[in-house]
C-alpha cells in the first residue's frame, strides 16, 4: 500500500481551476524601467518588521542596506534604487492600513548597478554565517507567503535534512513567474539549488514541476550536470499542488504531521524564485531588491512577465503594461485563489507579490448565495480533509469554539472549498473570520 | 491627461468558481428524471399527467405560500419545489385521486421542508415525508394499484383520479398488485423483463428500472450524486438477497428481482442521495447506504409491508446527523506516520 501511494505522485483532494496561463506563459521576462518613487514597507514579510537604519535625506545606493532585521523572524531590506531617502514614516499598505515604510526618490541619472562582489564567498561560510547572510540579503519565500528563508534553513541540532525540494508547481492560475524563471534562468536555479543543498548537507535536490510546464521540465533537464544530484518530478496539474505539505505528499508520499514542519520529515522546501534569489545574491551580489511579477488578467491591456524593483507602485507596473482596460473592477496581488485585493493603485510591489492580476465584471460579479445543501463538494475539495461545510455553518452561527473540534486551525486557507461550493457560500472567508476571532480573543484573567 | 482610477472592489480571493450552482444541480435532477417521467406517461397516460401535475402544484403552492415576500420568486426559481413535487408524484399510485396527490405535495413542502427552516435544513426527505403522510392518511387509496395502459388509450383516465375531496375513492375496475405484493401475499414471481421495462403494476415512477438507472448515470457524470449511496444500497440488497436465496430459493426473491422491483431504484438513486438528508462524509455515506439496504430487505422479507424503501430511507435520514458526527474524515497530518 505504501509503495502504491509513493508511485502516485499526487496528493488527495484539491480542485482543478482553469489555469489561464496562456496569456503570459510564452512571454519572456522584461525589465520595467526605473521610476521615480519607491516605497519599501518595513513589514513585507511574515514576522517582526525590519528596523530602518536610514533617515530622510540620506543618499542610498542600489542594493544598500536600509533596514536591518527586527528580530530572528525578520529580514533586512535594501534600497531597490540609487537615490535619496525622502521620508521614513507611515504609508498606506496593501491591506489599506497605515504602516511604517521607507520612501526613496530615485536618482534619474544613475546607472542602477549593484556591486557584484557585495556578497561573501558562500563556500567559506559556516552554516550559521550562511544563514545570517541569507537573512541580511533580505531573502524570503517568493511564492507568496514571504516567510523569511533563513528561518526555514535554521534546523535545530539533531534534525537532518535529506531532501532539498524546489517548488516549481506554480499551481495558482494566471501566474507564470516561476515558469518563466525555470525556462530563462535554469543555470541560476541549479546554482542556487546547489548552494542550498551543500549548505544543508542534503543528499539530493528534487525539483517538482506541474505537468502543464513541459518546456520548463525540458529546459532544466538539458542543463542538469551528472555530478549534481538533482532529479525532476513531474506533478499532476492540480490546485494546491504548490502548497508545501501537499507537494511533499506528492513527491515523497509522506504526510507532514499536523503542527509540524517539513524538516520533521527531513525535507526543506523552497520556491523557484527564492532559489534564484539565493544564487543572485551569493554569485552576483544582488540582495533581494527586485522580483519577477506576472501582470495578467482580463483587465490588463498588455499582459507581461516583468522584473520589478521592489517598492514600485502597482500604478507604474500597470502603466508599463498599457494601463487598465475599461471595466476593471478588482486588482489582486498574488494569485486569484489566495492573493489579496488592493484598495489603491499606489501600493508598492512587495517581496511576496508574484502577480498583479486585474479582474473585470465576470470574476467579481456578486454571486447569489444559496443555502448549504450539504452536497459534500467542499469535503472532496479540501486537501486537508476538513469538513468545510460544517465549519462554515458553525462560523455563521458564531460557534467559533466548536470549530476547534473540527480542526479549524489545520486550515491553510487555500480556498478550494469556496471554489467548489455550488451555493456560493464564502466558506474560506467564514473560516478566516473564526480563526481571527479565536486568535485575537483576550484570555480571561486566570 | 490624468485618468481617474477605477473604483476597486475588495472581494476576497478566491475569485474563481467551478461553475456549478445549486439551482443547476436541482435542474440536473429534473433532467435525469425526465425519461422515467416520460415512461410513466407512456404506461399510465393522462392519469400520470394529472397525478404528477397535482402533486407538483401542491408543492409549488406551499413553496410560494410560505416563502417570505422578498425571496418568493427566488425560492420558486431554484426548482426545489418542483423537484420535490415530481419525486413525490413518481411514488404515488396512478389511480390516486388528484386531490390527495395535491395535498401530499403541499405537506411535503410545508412539513417536510418549510418548518425546518427551508432548503438545506430539513432532517427528512420532503418527498418521502409527504408520501408517509399520504400512506398513513389514505391507506386504501395509497395501496390500490392499477395495471398499466388504461383501456381507453392515452386520454382515458382512471376513475379514481377524479374523485372529489374527502369522498371515498371509487375502486377502479382493473386493479393489479405490485410484483412485491404478488410475491409477499400470493407467492407469485413476476418475470424479470417485465420488471425492467415496466409492464407491471406499481407507482408512477418505479416501473421502468432501465430509465431510472440511465438518469442515475447522467447524475453521476455531472457529479451531482454521491455514487456511494446508490452503489451501497443496491449492493447491500443484492448481497442480502443472494444469501437469502441460499436458504430458500423458492421463498425469497432473487437479487435482480429485489433490485428491479418496487421503489428501490427510484429511492436509491433519487431519494437516498438527497444531499440535505444524507451524510456528507464519505464513510458516512457508506454506513447510510448499507443501513438503508439492510432495512429495505428486513422490511420486505420479514415485515408486514411488501415494500420498505420509504421507511428505510426515512429511518436512515433520522440517523444522518449522528452518522456525520462520528465519521469525520481523518485530517491531513493527523495520526499519520512520521517517516516516509
Amino acid at each position: 500500500m505504501k509503495v502504491f501511494r509513493r508511485l502516485r505522485r499526487n496528493f488527495e483532494h484539491g480542485v482543478h481551476p482553469a489555469h489561464h496561463k496562456q496569456q503570459t506563459e510564452n512571454l519572456p521576462i522584461q525589465r520595467v524601467p526605473f521610476g521615480k518613487h519607491y516605497i519599501m514597507p518595513l513589514g513585507q514579510h511574515i514576522g517582526v518588521p525590519s528596523r530602518a537604519v536610514v533617515a530622510a535625506g540620506d543618499p542610498v545606493e542600489r542594493g544598500q542596506l536600509i533596514a536591518e532585521p527586527g528580530g530572528f523572524v525578520s529580514t533586512a531590506l535594501h534600497s531597490p534604487v540609487k537615490g535619496t531617502v525622502s521620508k521614513v514614516g507611515d504609508f498606506r499598505g496593501v491591506d489599506g492600513r497605515f504602516a511604517p515604510a521607507i520612501a526613496i526618490e530615485a536618482d534619474p541619472f544613475a546607472t542602477q548597478e549593484v556591486d557584484p562582489d557585495a556578497a561573501p564567498d558562500w563556500r567559506s561560510l559556516s552554516l550559521e554565517a550562511f544563514i545570517e547572510a541569507v537573512q541580511m540579503a533580505g531573502i524570503v519565500g517568493m511564492g507568496g507567503a514571504a516567510f523569511p528563508s533563513h528561518v526555514k534553513l535554521s534546523v535545530p541540532d539533531g534534525v537532518k535534512i535529506r531532501h532539498l525540494l524546489i517548488n516549481g508547481a506554480e499551481c495558482e492560475p494566471y501566474l507564470t513567474t516561476d515558469h518563466r524563471l525555470m525556462i530563462e534562468r535554469p543555470e541560476a536555479l541549479l546554482e542556487g539549488a546547489e548552494i542550498l543543498r551543500q549548505k544543508l548537507g542534503a543528499e539530493e535536490t528534487v525539483i517538482g514541476i506541474e505537468a502543464n510546464k513541459p518546456d520548463a521540465i525540458e529546459t532544466i533537464s538539458r542543463h542538469l550536470s551528472p555530478d549534481q544530484p538533482v532529479r525532476i518530478v513531474t506533478l499532476k496539474v492540480k490546485y494546491p499542488q504548490g502548497a508545501e505539505k501537499m507537494m511533499i505528499k506528492s513527491v515523497f508520499g509522506t504526510e507532514v504531521p499536523a503542527g509540524r514542519l517539513p524538516r520533521d520529515v527531513e525535507v526543506n522546501v523552497n520556491n523557484v524564485g527564492t532559489v534564484v534569489a539565493i544564487a543572485d545574491y551569493f554569485l552576483r551580489g544582488m540582495p533581494l531588491i527586485e522580483r519577477v511579477v506576472t501582470v495578467a488578467g482580463p483587465g490588463v491591456s498588455y499582459p507581461a512577465n516583468l522584473i520589478v524593483p521592489l517598492g514600485t507602485s502597482v500604478r507604474d507596473v500597470v502603466k508599463f503594461c498599457g494601463g487598465l482596460e475599461a471595466g476593471t473592477r478588482e486588482i489582486i496581488m498574488g494569485g486569484p485563489m489566495m492573493g489579496r485585493p488592493i484598495a489603491s493603485l499606489d501600493v508598492p510591489v512587495l517581496k511576496g507579490c508574484s502577480g498583479v492580476l486585474v479582474f473585470t465584471e465576470e470574476q467579481t460579479v456578486r454571486r447569489k448565495e444559496y443555502p448549504c445543501i450539504r452536497c459534500g463538494r467542499c469535503l472532496e475539495a479540501c486537501p486537508y480533509f476538513l469538513n468545510p461545510s460544517r465549519l462554515a455553518r458553525l462560523s455563521k452561527a458564531r460557534m467559533f469554539d466548536e470549530m476547534k473540534d473540527y480542526n479549524v486551525f489545520d486550515c491553510v486557507e487555500c480556498g478550494c472549498c469556496t471554489f467548489a461550493c455550488p451555493s456560493n457560500i464564502p466558506i474560506v472567508q467564514l473560516i478566516r473570520t473564526a480563526k481571527d476571532d479565536l486568535k485575537n480573543r483576550k484570555e480571561p484573567d486566570a | 491627461m490624468k485618468q481617474k482610477d477605477p473604483d476597486l472592489l475588495l472581494f476576497h480571493a478566491p475569485l474563481l468558481r467551478q461553475g456549478m450552482t445549486t439551482p443547476k444541480a436541482m435542474r440536473d435532477v429534473l433532467i435525469a428524471l425526465a425519461p422515467a417521467t416520460g415512461a410513466s406517461l407512456w404506461f399510465f397516460g393522462m392519469s400520470a399527467v394529472l397525478v404528477l401535475g397535482a402533486s407538483i402544484a401542491g408543492a409549488v403552492l406551499a413553496e410560494w405560500l410560505f416563502a417570505d415576500r422578498a425571496s418568493r420568486g427566488e425560492s420558486l426559481r431554484d426548482a426545489t419545489g418542483v423537484l420535490t413535487g415530481l419525486l413525490l408524484g413518481l411514488t404515488l399510485p396512478p389511480g390516486l385521486p388528484m386531490w390527495m396527490a395535491f395535498l401530499g405535495g403541499f405537506v411535503s413542502i410545508a412539513l417536510g421542508k418549510v418548518i425546518w427552516g427551508g432548503l438545506g435544513h430539513n432532517l427528512f426527505n420532503p418527498a418521502l415525508l409527504g408520501r408517509a403522510f399520504l400512506l398513513a392518511t389514505f391507506p386504501i387509496a395509497m395501496t390500490t394499484w392499477v395495471s398499466a395502459h388504461p383501456e381507453g388509450g392515452f386520454f382515458s383516465v382512471y376513475a379514481g383520479n377524479l374523485a372529489l375531496p374527502f369522498m371515498q375513492a371509487p375502486v377502479d375496475g382493473v386493479t393489479a398488485a405490485t410484483p412485491l405484493g404478488l410475491l409477499k401475499f400470493e407467492q407469485e414471481v413476476t418475470p424479470l423483463t417485465n420488471l425492467m421495462l415496466g409492464k407491471i403494476g406499481g407507482s408512477l415512477g418505479e416501473t421502468n428500472g432501465i430509465l431510472l438507472l440511465l438518469g442515475g448515470v447522467y447524475l453521476w457524470l455531472r457529479r451531482d450524486l454521491d455514487w456511494r449511496i446508490p452503489v451501497g444500497i443496491l449492493g447491500t440488497v443484492v448481497i442480502f438477497s443472494f444469501f437469502l436465496g441460499l436458504f430458500d430459493a423458492e421463498r425469497f426473491p432473487t437479487p435482480l428481482f429485489s433490485v428491479f422491483s418496487g421503489g428501490l431504484l427510484l429511492g436509491a438513486i433519487y431519494m437516498a442521495t438527497d444531499p440535505v438528508t444524507s451524510p456528507v462524509t464519505p464513510r458516512g455515506a457508506w454506513i447510510f447506504a448499507i443501513g438503508t439496504g439492510v432495512l429495505v430487505m428486513l422490511i420486505r422479507v420479514f415485515g408486514g409491508l411488501p415494500e420498505g424503501v420509504m421507511y428505510a430511507i426515512l429511518l436512515m435520514n433520522a440517523a444522518t446527523p449522528l452518522i456525520d458526527r462520528y465519521t469525520q474524515p481523518r485530517v491531513f497530518g493527523h495520526g499519520a506516520e512520521k517517516q516516509p
